[in-house]
């Protein structure tokens, strides 16, 4: 890549990371990421239990430091000293952190002077944000005394007082009500439609298929993909799937036997009882289908095509390349 | 501009959630004050009330310091809001003074407390104050510092507390409180001599009854140099155990 280009890229990016890596003695928490956020988006970190995402956030934000590799926060190498990027940047951990004693209003107060935010101003902001989060109400109310959901929407509130440019969120909505979980991520999309950009981790694929523009996910402390939601779902769009429901249970030994032998292009998956899915990378044609079935004695109750969803993409992704990963590692210690 | 505004509002934020607590004045007052009454009770004169005030008035800076502020920053640290102050644009320098400053100043409040007490019924007449309120101050720091030390050198409140008190009790009996120096067991004295208390005891009893047997420059010293160590050590251990 020319150095021009390398440069522009940089600049367009928020942030920036390169070949990031984490170890904890001889365990590898983090294994030499890359990626980038752009300016203005949501991005989606995503991967199981375990797989480097706290870690990684934990590293981005000055809480741990990176055993080696690049942060760069709007074109400019931090990695040193991240302390100096911080005003740029708000984080909203997994567990809220505010303090139980103070009420709403003192907790959001506080967290602005951190910040170096002058009184009359930190206590305007401090009100708006609790009328825009809806806790004008519980403002002078101690945060101890608050429900889950309303002790969430205060730490997302104090994450943000300060205006950040890079709003980190790890798993916003775990642990909240339906309710407070669907007002938080409304209020992710305005701050991200007010000019914020947000990097976020979730457990719940579909939020992060509805909220996130980019995504990637991370196995064992290992990137394996990432894209847009739309190219994610690409690839998981080109298996066809069609599930069928049947009046009866199934006998799924020999079915699987026998539509190997006849369809041999695609593959069958029996779900559940009486229902099994049929995967395919081409066209299926339905009437050889429903003769196979009819010649069996199967009546079919309801045919239907699934779209891929995310979940799926993440399911594929994570199991399949896990494994490649293992042996790459393992050929690596090799 | 912006750290002072930290700086200041971590100070204020301390002093209500733990200083100005009524259960934290309560023990800042009562502490001193039975202390005060215990010796007033064996000594019966004043002049004994005298001789024993620079080792309550240690004692009341030692044990106010470390137990608020290794309680506090113990409990911050489990309930995850002391990563708030980590995250904020605040050095850790900055960060530490702040939270111990308030430790500081209760430490000196408590000070105050025996030595009040002491005006209503022991005759002060020829006391340096001014040396005695340095040493107040010195005592104060050191103290902070070594309750600075503890906090981060563990992960829960109990543990806290225990670990406080293995420093402690220990320097309450080496410091020349209760047994002078000069006739504890020959090979206790080293150690006495190791004991920060020791020195800020020495220059109180210097100005309040001029029975000190260091030289206050040497014991100012000392306390600058131990409070200068164990906040550095403290810096180091924050950096290494809790931004990992």
């Amino acid at each position: 890549m020319l150095r021009q280009e390398k440069i522009r890229m940089i600049h367009d990016n928020i942030l920036q990371v390169n070949r990031l890596t984490k170890t904890f003695d001889d365990f590898v928490a983090v294994d030499g990421i890359d990626f980038s956020v752009e300016e203005g988006e949501i991005f989606g970190f995503l991967g199981p239990n375990g797989a480097g995402k706290t870690t990684t956030i934990n590293m981005l934000t000055g809480l741990a430091r990176p055993t080696s590799g690049k942060i760069y926060y709007a074109g400019r190498d931090y990695t040193g000293n991240i302390k100096k990027a911080q005003p740029l940047i708000g984080t909203v951990p997994d567990e809220n952190n505010l303090y139980e004693e103070l009420d709403g209003f003192d907790n959001l107060c506080f967290c602005a002077a951190l910040y170096g935010i002058r009184k009359t101003e930190r206590e305007q902001r401090a009100r708006r944000l609790l009328e825009q989060f809806d806790l004008a109400e519980a403002g002078e109310r101690p945060f101890k005394f608050y429900s889950k959901g309303m002790k969430r929407k205060l730490t997302v509130a104090a994450g943000i007082i300060h205006g950040p440019r890079l709003l980190f969120l790890d798993e916003p909505t775990t642990g909240v009500d339906v309710a407070s979980a669907r007002q938080i991520r409304s209020l992710i999309r305005q701050l991200n439609a007010s000019g914020t950009t947000i990097f976020m981790t979730t457990h719940y694929i579909e939020e992060a298929e509805r909220l996130c523009h980019r995504i990637a996910f991370i196995v064992r402390g290992i990137i394996i993909q990432a894209g847009s939601v739309s190219e994610l779902m690409r690839q998981a769009q080109q298996d066809r799937i069609l599930q069928f429901t049947f009046a009866e249970g199934l006998e799924v030994t020999r079915l699987v036997r026998d539509f190997g032998g006849q369809f041999p292009e695609c593959a069958l998956k029996p779900l559940n009882g009486n229902v099994l899915r049929i995967h395919s990378l081409a066209p299926v044609a339905l009437m050889p289908l429903m003769q196979f079935f009819d010649a069996r004695g199967m009546t079919v109750l309801e045919a239907k095509i699934i779209t891929p969803s995310l979940e799926e993409v993440f399911v594929k992704v994570t199991d399949v390349k896990r494994e490649e990963m293992k042996k790459e590692k393992e050929e690596r210690k090799k | 501009m912006k750290t002072g505004i930290a700086f200041w509002n971590i100070l204020l934020k301390d002093m209500r959630n733990y200083y100005l607590k009524p259960p934290n004045i309560s023990w800042g007052i009562i502490f001193p004050f039975a202390w005060m009454l215990m010796f007033f009770i064996k000594s019966q004169t004043d002049v004994g009330m005298r001789g024993i005030l620079p080792g309550v008035v240690a004692m009341s800076i030692l044990f106010g310091t470390t137990s608020m502020l290794a309680v506090s920053i113990t409990f911050e640290r489990r309930s995850r809001s002391f990563e708030r102050l980590l995250l904020a644009p605040i050095s850790l320098t900055w960060l530490m003074l702040a939270k111990t400053l308030g430790a500081i100043l209760f430490g000196i409040i408590n000070a105050f407390v025996p030595i009040l007490l002491s005006l209503f019924i022991v005759d002060l007449s020829g006391v340096n104050w001014l040396t005695a309120l340095a040493a107040i101050g010195f005592i104060a720091v050191t103290s902070t510092f070594l309750g600075l030390f503890i906090a981060v050198s563990v992960s829960e409140v109990f543990e806290a507390q225990t670990f406080s008190n293995f420093f402690r009790f220990p320097m309450v009996f080496l410091c020349g409180l209760f047994v002078p120096i000069s006739q504890l067991p020959i090979f206790l004295r080293p150690i006495s001599y190791v004991v920060p208390l020791t020195y800020g005891v020495d220059i109180l009893k210097t100005s309040i009854n001029r029975e000190g047997h260091i030289l206050p420059a040497i014991s100012f010293l000392v306390l600058a140099v131990y409070s200068i160590v164990l906040f550095l050590i403290s810096k180091r251990n924050i950096r290494k155990r809790w931004i990992l």
